[in-house]
């Protein structure tokens, strides 16, 4: 089975029985603030303890170290991090065309953090993910400070992303409009428990 | 007994200086400076614990009982090791709280006491108390500054970049890279003191030890040659005592599957 499987994944304040998202496609996961969104991407991600297993194709979590694990199934958060002086610094692989596809021209890897705007911040977070070559990302509202232009090209990227390398996304939105452009299927949380969408 | 040129403290001597402290702590409380009380606490603290360990040494020369020499010790690292946690804004919760400091000042100070009485000073019997105590008294206060500053900054950076360290472990680093600025920084803090008295030693500072040697009568070129003994202790039992507990703590802020356990840092 291809893609990434969520079987029983309880802990953490989340719930999650089933989930699978099929390599290649894109998911939606939508829910007030507060229910759990964020903590259900860090649970997938192994960076809070939880039980229940998750596969990514016939590989199961637990058969996997914790930084292998990270290194296939990528977490970004909604407020991109940074640690290093210098944007290139933060990978040691980027990768041109991404940056190109994000607005961006390859001297950005020696532009320095802290006079970057938030919007490019977060674009670069996402060059910055795609740099280390996973298989799955779970984004946490990816486009949250961006305007419309910038947002498509985000869209754009994650679509042909998933076309090329045959990735799996799990997009926390809260844009209606956003979720149908870019998901197949649609979830939500409500009090920490994921369910199935029927009415998107 | 006492040696030839020695001049010995009167009551009268000692009151005279404390009355000097007395004046700081009232100047500081006319200036609201909120340090009085506690230098006031601190200057009893010093006066009991110090004429104490007098009676306790006088008690122990005459004896050289390894048992209490060892009891001695023991009784010092546990009070420096409630030194180390108290100094924490941020402490490691259940028991490593008071252990990896504790631990990482055993495995510094005693284990360097003990090469420096076996090989260096070799004294007879090789803990001989009078040598024994002074030395590890030395190497533990020091240590103790070393070992707290560097866990206090590792967790209070840690607790600071708690979102940067999740954000490198998100992309598939290993905790030790993760953490790894702030593992270098900690340590750096704690060997800083040493580093600069090491550098200043003889030009802007006369050492304590060296000091007192010459007060007590010591020739100068004698009382130089321990003091650089003394430092070179210190500079080794600091770096080795910050090391460790750096080490301790910051594989404890992360389990086996190299989470950050931000429940495993208090408040």
């Amino acid at each position: 089975m291809s893609g990434l499987r969520i079987e029983g994944l309880t802990g953490a304040g989340v719930r999650a029985d089933h989930l699978h998202i099929v390599a290649g496609s894109c998911y939606s996961l939508s829910g007030p603030s507060g229910s759990g969104k964020t903590l259900l991407l860090r649970a997938i991600a192994d960076l809070d303890q939880t039980d229940g297993e998750v596969w990514l194709d016939d590989q199961a979590r637990s058969r996997l170290s914790g930084p292998e694990w990270r290194r296939r199934v990528n977490y970004l958060a909604a407020d991109s991090q940074w640690w290093a002086r210098c944007v290139g610094e933060h990978a040691a692989d980027w990768h041109a065309p991404d940056l190109v596809a994000l607005g961006f021209e390859s001297e950005v890897l020696d532009w320095e953090v802290q006079r970057l705007s938030s919007g490019e911040r977060q674009r670069l977070a996402l060059a910055r993910a795609l740099a280390h070559a996973p298989q799955a990302l779970l984004l946490d509202e990816p486009t949250a400070n961006l305007d419309q232009h910038n947002t498509e090209r985000v869209e754009q990227l994650l679509a042909d992303w998933r076309r090329d390398k045959h990735g799996c996304v799990l997009w926390v939105s809260h844009d209606p409009a956003q979720q149908s452009r870019v998901a197949n299927q649609h979830y939500r949380i409500r009090d920490g428990v994921l369910e199935h969408r029927d009415d998107a | 007994m006492t040696p030839e040129g020695l001049i010995l403290l009167s009551p009268y001597d000692l009151a005279l200086s404390a009355g000097l402290v007395l004046m700081l702590a009232g100047l500081s409380w006319q200036l609201s400076l909120e340090i009085g009380g506690r230098m006031l606490i601190a200057s009893a603290r010093a006066t009991v614990q110090l004429l104490l360990l007098g009676l306790v040494l006088k008690a122990l020369f005459s004896t050289t009982n390894p048992w209490l020499v060892a009891g001695l010790a023991t009784l010092m690292l546990a009070v420096a090791g409630y030194e180390v946690m108290a100094r924490q804004r941020h402490r490691l919760s259940g028991p490593w709280g008071y252990g990896a400091g504790t631990l990482s000042m055993f495995l510094s100070s005693f284990s360097i006491s003990v090469l420096a009485l076996l090989v260096v000073v070799q004294p007879t019997p090789w803990y001989a108390p009078q040598y024994a105590i002074p030395l590890l008294g030395m190497l533990l206060g020091n240590t103790m500054t070393g070992v707290a500053v560097s866990l206090d900054h590792l967790t209070r950076q840690t607790l600071d970049k708690r979102l940067q360290i999740e954000a490198r472990l998100a992309i598939g680093q290993p905790a030790i890279e993760a953490i790894g600025d702030i593992r270098r920084d900690a340590l750096r803090a704690g060997l800083i003191p040493i580093v600069n008295s090491m550098t200043t030693a003889g030009i802007v500072s006369l050492p304590g030890m060296m000091t007192g040697q010459i007060l007590a009568g010591s020739p100068p070129m004698e009382a130089a040659k321990y003091q650089l003994m003394i430092l070179f202790l210190i500079a080794a039992g600091t770096g080795l005592g910050s090391m460790t507990a750096v080490l301790l703590g910051s594989n404890r802020l992360f389990d086996r599957r190299s989470r950050l356990r931000r429940d495993r840092l208090g408040e």
